[in-house]
């Protein structure tokens, strides 16, 4: 316990990655929300990959998280575009009104 | 060993507690902060373990830019109308349990995944990338990022570029009567329509106005 392997990190990627999946399945409130989920996840990707360049001792996780960082940046600014013009339209981002596809 | 130990405990259990007040707050606001206080604790941790680059970059990007984004975004669109009980919603609570037990199997999958995994030395072959100790995080990470990987590095510029040209025109609209100035109308006037030359009899004036 008092020794934080590589299994620590992992763990707690784990953990953040599962509260990010429940997060985006049992959302009731609004689009906000289910985004902030998605960024939970891509942090737990980056907990992983972090953890494992630095304790197998290879610097391509740090570049990879860097990229996702990249990535998760312009996904979220897209993502935020398309709730306003959205919004905009049909007045509303509850996730239950939510249904011009009757899915 | 035990100061590394403490650390960790302490700045993955806010970690962990502020992700699930993400999830589970009622106010969208206080959900963009605890995703803040979330994106803080996880780049503590960065730094702690030796990756201050990233980490620095975490809090810059996802605390200064991303975090704020959101923080607009909520304050334009008046979800205080949108609010809503969580779990309690009558018509649609059939899959809140099928959700929770997917959850849980893929929690105990990966937890599973990390008891069983064993490193190999054999199977990895990485040595140009190796940490060396007499570089910064930072030079070493910006030695390799701008010779091995600079075309990535440039695809997601590319990225970056293409993602901000779709929001300006995603929320861009076009206003019915708002005056706008038009260059080409402005450069392409010549002399004949803007000036006109009036013969004025005196005594009596003219009336350009009409």
């Amino acid at each position: 316990m008092i020794e934080i392997g590589l299994g620590h990190y992992l763990t707690l990627g784990a953990v953040i990655f599962t509260i990010g999946i429940v997060g985006i399945f049992l959302n009731r409130k609004n689009i906000i929300v289910i985004l902030m989920s998605i960024e939970l996840i891509l942090l737990a990707v980056n907990i992983n990959l972090v953890s494992f360049s630095i304790y197998l001792n290879d610097l391509s996780g740090q570049v990879f998280t860097l990229f996702i960082l990249t990535v998760a940046a312009a996904e979220a600014a897209i993502g935020l575009a398309i709730i306003v013009v959205y919004y905009r339209n049909s007045g509303t981002i509850r996730v239950e009104e939510i249904d011009n596809l009757k899915g | 060993m035990i100061a590394h130990a403490i650390f960790f405990y302490v700045f993955s259990l806010i970690a962990i507690i502020s992700a699930i007040m993400v999830t589970v707050s009622k106010n969208t606001v206080h959900s963009v902060f605890f995703l803040i206080l979330d994106f803080i604790s996880i780049s503590c941790l960065f730094i702690m373990i030796g990756a201050e680059f990233l980490g620095m970059i975490m809090l810059i990007v996802y605390v200064g830019a991303v975090a704020v984004l959101f923080l607009f975004v909520v304050m334009m669109l008046n979800v205080a109308q949108q609010k809503n009980q969580w779990l309690l919603s009558e018509d649609s609570s059939g899959h809140i349990p099928i959700g929770l037990i997917i959850s849980a199997l893929i929690f105990f999958e990966l937890i599973i995944v990390i008891g069983g995994w064993k490193y190999k030395p054999d199977l990895f072959n990485s040595d140009n990338l190796q940490i060396s100790s007499e570089l910064s995080n930072t030079h070493s990470l910006g030695q390799i990022l701008y010779t091995d990987y600079i075309h990535v590095f440039q695809i997601s510029g590319m990225i970056l570029l293409i993602a901000m040209i779709g929001a300006i025109v995603l929320t861009f609209r076009q206003r019915e009567g708002v005056k706008k100035q038009s260059y080409i109308k402005q450069i392409s006037r010549e002399r004949s329509e803007g000036v006109e030359v009036l013969d004025v009899p005196s005594n009596k004036g003219v009336k350009i106005d009409d």
